[in-house]
């Protein structure tokens, strides 16, 4: 076999959902240790660095509120790329995917509100503007909260599943909206400090325990993302194994076993 | 308030709600497996598991 049919195999190996949550199993005790080091790395840091000159200890905020940030983005770019899966290549962890990830967004993103306006104020004088940059964030929040009402007013996960994967890859027209704002329009917000073509304007005392608290926070986006979506499995299970036994009883069949074992489905 | 009051506010709204987070999602997980559990031993299951289901006793 060769190279390239073996790593194909294992992708597709990771579409049985059995599979994935033996993996889930496996790699979630791993990655939630190192998600709790990197946090103690990261919050030590931050709390030891020295204040700005300007700023004063505030500064600290861009140690939750950057990553938070970041995070909205990145959460809503693996829902987006899940959405691809369950349209184009029907893989069937991908609706799982978009599922389980748009709960941590909401929680990221109403984080990187929060956390700027409690930023902003004692720095720009006020608690909110409506600029550029606040409303599309805000926007992305409600499209959240929308995504999850609409998963949520389906019976049937699956046929929510498309439903939801267009309405998310339309909304990804937001993203690149929210990473330019602050160079497109006349922003309060100031620009990028850290993702810039010419390296980074921010000095290496900030710097480092941001990227640091940064590492940690994707680290636990991932480990609850692996989490929720074995909880969204095993929902699914649960749901098929009532169908099952509903079925079971419209055929007046009073002993369930016993006919589950005489009744295999090939799949 | 003070500089210090936004920075532990700012801090206290983050712990929380991520905390919040992982315990939903942690405690979530053990009532799903308790229900598969207690659907399991009421002798229901799917179909799909139905077709593979070793017979009782066998080596896994």
């Amino acid at each position: 076999m060769s190279e390239q049919s073996l790593a194909i195999r294992r992708i597709s190996d990771l579409a049985n959902p059995t599979r994935f949550l033996a993996l889930a199993g496996r790699i979630l005790p791993w990655l939630s240790g190192l998600t709790v080091l990197l946090f103690a790395i990261g919050l030590y840091l931050s709390f030891t660095t020295e204040g700005d000159y300007q700023q004063g200890e505030t500064v600290r905020i861009m140690y939750i509120h950057v990553p938070s940030a970041w995070l909205s983005m990145m959460c809503y770019t693996v829902m987006a790329i899940s959405a691809l899966g369950t349209l184009v290549w029907r893989h069937p962890l991908a609706d799982v995917s978009a599922r389980a990830a748009a709960p941590i967004g909401a929680v990221f993103t109403f984080l990187a509100l929060v956390t700027g306006s409690l930023w902003g104020k004692p720095m720009w004088g006020t608690w909110w503007v409506w600029d550029a940059r606040l409303t599309s964030v805000f926007v992305l929040f409600l499209m959240y909260l929308g995504l999850i009402a609409l998963n949520r007013a389906f019976e049937d996960p699956g046929r929510a599943a498309r439903v939801s994967a267009i309405l998310i890859l339309v909304g990804f027209v937001n993203i690149p909206i929210i990473k330019f704002s602050v160079e497109w329009w006349n922003t309060l917000h100031q620009p990028a400090s850290v993702m810039r073509m010419d390296g980074p304007a921010i000095d290496a005392e900030f710097l480092r325990p941001l990227l640091v608290m940064a590492g940690a926070f994707t680290l636990l986006f991932f480990t609850l993302h692996i989490a929720a979506m074995r909880n969204e499995i095993w929902d699914r299970r649960m749901m098929a194994m009532r169908r099952q036994a509903a079925r079971l009883a419209g055929n007046g069949q009073s002993k369930p076993q016993e006919l589950a074992e005489g009744r295999g489905e090939a799949r | 308030m003070t500089h210090t009051t936004y920075v532990i506010a700012s801090y206290g709204v983050a712990a929380i709600t991520i905390l919040g987070l992982i315990l939903s999602i942690y405690f979530g997980g053990r009532r799903r497996q308790r229900d598969l559990a207690r659907l399991e031993a009421s002798g229901i299951r799917r179909r799909s598991a139905s077709a593979v289901q070793p017979p009782e006793g066998a080596a896994k």
